[in-house]
């Protein structure tokens, strides 16, 4: 909402200063946004009197002037417009303005003559849209004075930023009331009066003209009309453009310029119709026919349907109802006959219509917000008046005034300690009355602890006990309510164990060196087939957003993997090439039908790329594999204290976007979590990515709820270890894990750790051979093993390998 | 014999003394000390002694191998003093050998800090889904369908009752639904808007706040925001509540924080008011304490909301909301 200061200071008289209001105004609710001065670009523009205006020797239209601006000489231009004659005083735009619009103004040549400045239209300088020849000053201003001086240009618009409550302030004089509200001690807002001229009698009454009939009254409340007639449509005076100008609005003519000046002045949106478009000269309000097509005054066809209100005449619509009128019945150059409507539609109508046909109008914000409807007829009758003044019209006697629902005053009973408590306040009955009836409630006492109030008309957002008590808390002032502290009671619920097991996972995973990203939730649809997901894998169940806002950001990401993926390219493409980072987020597996809500999947995953070591003094740069990756993951498991971590070979159908042979499942008490692998080559093609990633994937619940801070503490050993390696060549197809899983398959209380300490294949191997190393350490907790015990079950754990393995001793 | 002990005593004393290195002074020790060295062989021919000289050599010898040991250690001693002496050491500016750090998101980081200090204030962590119903997200927190107050959110819809979750504030109906008051919670978490430019991002993250409890005022909201925000900035920094308006509360506050960039003077970031938006909040709307059936007569409440990336901005200078979701490596191990 703008208004401007010099059209505010018309309703109410104001000490405070510009800082005072505007702060007073922030801290009672209405955000001020900017301020902005009006008229500066006009330093520069003087008065000046054309002392002698010249044909142009080299053109025709062109004028040579001298021209008067206060300086000991004249100053010759060349103008343009065709009223440029002697004794005309105008202003004059000197060298070194800059006007509205950038235009700036420097000594120059026009057809070989000099001209040493501009002579302005209105236009020119933005105080008028009528841009017909220069505007012409009072002969009785002093050459060379500012023209903003001469005009009394001296203005500010405030623009505020208006909360949907408040459809009361969407109009000057609403501001202005809480202005005067604001200020101490408070002043009461004096509406303009509104002098109704005389009607002409020959022309009879109202109802000799025109009938309403409101059809459809749970969508029109209450429709008001005046006729005025012998209209002269043309420009409105220059007051009115400025006016609508400082506010941001386009002058259009008289007619149209004063439904707008009443609408900013009183909040009431009016609509003014050419009568003789009217069909059968009467105005019904119902509901369009389902299909029906329309063409608004934007120029826009429109297609309406039956729960859309319309104001009809005796055979078509002619405008949607508090949203724009049609182009059927609009105000042209040679209307002569109006009818003046001033209404009271229903809110949420008018919004679903706005949606509907695509138009936010002026009028459908503040109808769809909630207009005051016993503004109806002030609104009419100012701007009746004013047109039959301003367009040389005549008022035709009597006014049409519909009310099929009227205005019911709540009266809301407020208990003075209830309130208090709520504010945390100790105000009482009078002081809440004094501050409520700065913004014109109606306030009875009715003891020390009850108050009546009545909320005035186009406060239409007090309904309850609670609305009071944020007027009350607002007009005393938010800064004013003394601290308190509630008596805080310890809670006894620790984290949930979601959030608890994601900030241990994102700890560990920083402590073992990665980076932690965050990826948009949403992902291009194609991803799912660029991670080459097979046709019924869940994850292709994708959430789709209705209204996305671009291609890239479609639909609710199923897997973290192409946001990770991206990063990776992201960073790449900067030479950030070594990396590793991860990511703990959603995933969204659509639910059944519209209603049901989707599935929400915690995931973490994570990748490595580049050098495990950059090149160094102490050594070479090498590149990281997999076995970083599953070193990272054992790191994760160890550091969380989840035991049964164990990695199996994936089997090549059922990789996707990981290679065959080089992924595993991620499996924790036998449970497959998730999976970890090098990226597949058609998947870091479709990525744009030219070096090998390896990633993993897994899911949260299954860590989350293995996460305990539970540890069972174990006694120190007392004895010293004995520590046996033992070697076997067996074939290269044995896998390394499983020979592992075989010694700790023995289940020997004696074995304290056994580990793969080496794997060879080469020269002195034979082909299609691995040696395998195991190194295995025995401790006994009760005494010191002798070598003779511990080689008794050496001896039977190789016997063990080279069974199992087909393998020998080397 | 004894004259002979004597000789060899003082000679091997001055070769021990004359040792140049650790080598030398072990190959010493060996030829006195060791099994077919002097002193031992001395020792074994003491046996053939007279009887009156036998006590008097075994002393002796006895002394002399004492003596000798400590002129060895002395020696090795002295040595190993002067080889440390000379050691010039290694080139301690030689570059460590790294260890891969790692690090936090920002938003992480400062989501951590916030729910640290509210459940230090006595209230506890829940979350919600991030797809969440129309009826959870709008209609339960007083914002009807139609209603104009949706324009403040641009929602981004999955099917018509359906929709991301635009604020974090339908954790407030969905907790109340299950417990009984008292009510305090944080809800941390990602939320969605339709909006995207220089300083919108279409998700972002937020953490709502809900205290309902017998007798809970706007003062005591003024008082939980007022020891949050000092917490989280500096206990001297200003700040002020003025009013505002959300559906969901009545009355409603926005609250404004001192500018950190310039201090209040007015600078583009606090678009030269001074003051920066932080957090909205209000006392709960009776409508929405009554969806949840809760008795309005016995209880009250307030509530409060924040954008994350907002104050991880403030209290670190990001000067790009869009930052956060790039990933570049180079600002994530900024944290």
């Amino acid at each position: 909402m703008k208004f401007s200061l010099s059209w505010l200071n018309e309703y109410i008289s104001l000490d405070m200063g510009i800082e005072g209001l505007t702060d007073g105004l922030t801290m009672a609710g209405l955000e001020v946004d900017s301020i902005t001065p009006l008229y500066d670009s006009l330093d520069g523009v003087v008065v000046g009197r054309i002392l002698e205006a010249k044909p142009h020797p080299n053109a025709d239209k062109l004028r040579l002037c001298q021209v008067d601006v206060g300086a000991d000489e004249p100053v010759g231009i060349v103008c343009g417009a065709p009223n440029a004659a002697e004794g005309l005083v105008v202003p004059c735009a000197l060298p070194g303005a800059l006007l509205p619009g950038g235009i700036k103004i420097k000594k120059g040549k026009i057809r070989g003559e000099k001209s040493g400045g501009m002579l302005c239209s209105a236009k020119e300088l933005q105080l008028a849209v009528d841009a017909e020849g220069l505007m012409a000053l009072s002969s009785t201003l002093k050459p060379g004075m500012p023209i903003k001086e001469a005009l009394d240009l001296f203005d500010t618009m405030v623009e505020i930023d208006l909360t949907p409550n408040r459809p009361d302030c969407l109009s000057v004089l609403g501001v202005a009331r809480e202005a005067g509200a604001i200020q101490e001690p408070p002043v009461a807002l004096s509406h303009p009066e509104v002098v109704l001229p005389e009607a002409k009698a020959s022309l009879g009454t109202i109802g000799d003209h025109a009938s309403v009939a409101i059809e459809d009254e749970d969508l029109c409340w209450r429709y008001a009309a005046r006729l005025i007639f012998d209209i002269t449509v043309g420009p409105s005076p220059q007051w009115l453009q400025r006016r609508l100008l400082s506010v941001g609005l386009s002058p259009i003519n008289n007619i149209v310029d004063i439904t707008n000046f009443v609408m900013m002045e009183t909040g009431q949106p009016l609509h003014a119709f050419d009568f003789d478009q009217l069909a059968e000269n009467r105005i019904v309000v119902k509901r369009a026919t389902e299909g029906e097509a329309f063409t608004s005054l934007d120029g826009n066809a429109h297609t309406l349907n039956s729960e859309m209100l319309m104001i009809c005449d005796g055979e078509k619509s002619v405008a949607i109802a508090g949203v724009m009128g049609g182009q059927n019945s609009e105000i042209e150059a040679g209307t002569t006959r109006i009818l003046l409507e001033s209404a009271c539609f229903n809110p949420t109508s008018v919004r679903k219509t706005s949606k509907l046909t695509g138009i936010h109008s002026d009028a459908s914000h503040r109808f769809e917000r909630g207009s005051d409807p016993e503004g109806v007829l002030y609104a009419l009758n100012r701007a009746a008046a004013l047109m039959a003044e301003l367009g040389d019209g005549s008022l035709v006697d009597g006014v049409i005034d519909e009310n099929p629902v009227p205005y019911a005053a709540r009266t809301i009973t407020v208990n003075v300690e209830a309130l208090n408590s709520r504010l945390g306040t100790s105000l009482s009955a009078q002081e809440m009355m004094a501050l409520l009836v700065r913004v014109e409630f109606s306030v009875t006492v009715l003891d020390e602890n009850t108050l009546d109030v009545i909320p005035p008309s186009f406060r239409v957002d007090v309904e309850r006990p609670e609305d009071i008590s944020e007027e009350i808390a607002r007009l005393w002032g938010y800064d004013n309510i003394e601290i308190s502290y509630a008596k805080v009671v310890a809670s006894n619920e620790s984290y949930p164990k979601a959030f608890a097991a994601r900030q241990m996972v994102r700890g560990a995973f920083a402590g073992l060196g990665f980076n932690e990203a965050i990826n948009y939730s949403f992902i291009r649809e194609d991803a799912v087939d660029r991670l080459r997901f097979a046709e019924a894998d869940r994850r292709r169940s994708l959430v789709r957003i209705v209204n996305p806002i671009s291609e890239e950001q479609k639909v609710m990401r199923t897997s973290l993997i192409p946001g990770l993926l991206a990063v990776a390219a992201r960073n790449i493409s900067v030479q950030e090439r070594s990396l590793a980072l991860f990511e703990v987020g959603a995933t969204f597996i659509a639910g059944e039908g519209e209603t049901e809500l989707p599935q929400e999947i915690e995931l973490v995953a994570g990748f490595i790329t580049g050098s495990r070591v950059d090149a160094s003094w102490f050594g070479k740069e090498s590149a990281c594999d997999f076995f970083d990756l599953k070193g990272a993951l054992e790191g994760l498991f160890e550091t969380l204290h989840i035991s049964g971590l164990t990695f199996r070979p994936l089997a090549a159908d059922m990789c996707h976007y990981t290679r065959p042979g080089y992924t595993a499942e991620v499996l924790v008490g036998g449970e497959v979590i998730g999976l970890v692998g090098k990226v597949h080559g058609e998947v870091l093609k479709s990525f744009e990515l030219k070096q090998d990633l390896f990633v993993f994937e897994m899911a949260m619940a299954p860590l989350a709820s293995r996460i305990s801070g539970d540890r069972d503490s174990m006694p120190i050993p007392k004895f010293p270890s004995v520590t046996r390696d033992v070697t076997i060549i067996c074939d290269a197809s044995v896998r390394a894990g499983d020979a592992v899983a075989a010694i700790s398959d023995e289940k020997e209380a004696l074995i304290e750790r056994s580990w793969l300490l080496d794997r060879y294949a080469g020269e002195n191997i034979p082909a299609g051979k691995q040696s395998l190393t195991f190194r295995v350490v025995y401790r006994s907790a009760d005494k010191t093993l002798k070598d003779k015990a511990v080689n008794k079950i050496h001896t039977r754990l190789m016997d063990m390998l080279m069974t199992r393995f087909d393998a020998v001793l080397p | 014999m004894e004259n002979n002990i004597e000789q060899i005593y003082s000679e091997a004393l001055a070769d021990i003394e004359a040792a140049s290195d650790k080598k030398n002074v072990e190959a010493l020790s060996t030829r006195y000390m060791g099994r077919k060295g002097f002193v031992t062989q001395y020792l074994k021919n003491i046996s053939s002694l007279s009887d009156e000289e036998k006590p008097l050599a075994g002393k002796r010898a006895n002394e002399v191998k004492r003596g000798l040991d400590e002129a060895i250690t002395s020696r090795l001693t002295a040595l190993a003093a002067e080889a440390e002496a000379s050691d010039l050491g290694i080139d301690v500016t030689l570059p460590g050998r790294p260890r891969a750090t790692g690090s936090l998101h920002p938003i992480t980081r400062i989501t951590t800090e916030i729910c640290e200090i509210f459940t230090r204030l006595g209230f506890s962590v829940v979350e919600g889904p991030e797809v969440e119903s129309d009826y959870y997200n709008f209609e339960a927190l007083n914002i009807p369908k139609h209603h104009p107050a949706r324009d403040m959110q641009d929602t981004f819809y999955i099917s018509p009752e359906t929709v991301l979750r635009t604020h974090t504030s339908p954790t407030q109906p969905r907790v109340m639904e299950k417990s009984e008051p008292p009510v305090r919670i944080i809800a941390p978490g990602k939320v969605y808007r339709c909006d995207s430019d220089l300083t919108h991002t279409a998700m972002f993250h937020q953490v709502e706040g809900l205290y309902v409890d017998k007798k809970v005022s706007f003062g005591d909201l003024k008082g939980v925001l007022t020891s949050f925000i000092h917490q989280m900035f500096d206990p001297g920094i200003s700040l002020r509540f003025r009013p505002s308006f959300f559906p969901f509360t009545e009355p409603s506050a926005e609250v404004d924080i001192r500018c950190v960039i310039c201090r209040g003077k007015g600078c583009r970031v606090c678009s030269h008011t001074g003051w920066l938006e932080i957090l909205g909040a209000g006392m709960v709307h009776p409508a929405v304490l009554e969806n949840v059936g809760y008795d309005t007569e016995k209880v009250s409440g307030f509530a409060f909301g924040m954008g994350v990336e907002r104050i991880t901005m403030l209290k670190y200078g990001v000067d790009d909301i869009r930052k956060y979701f790039e990933n570049d490596i180079r600002f994530l191990r900024q944290f």
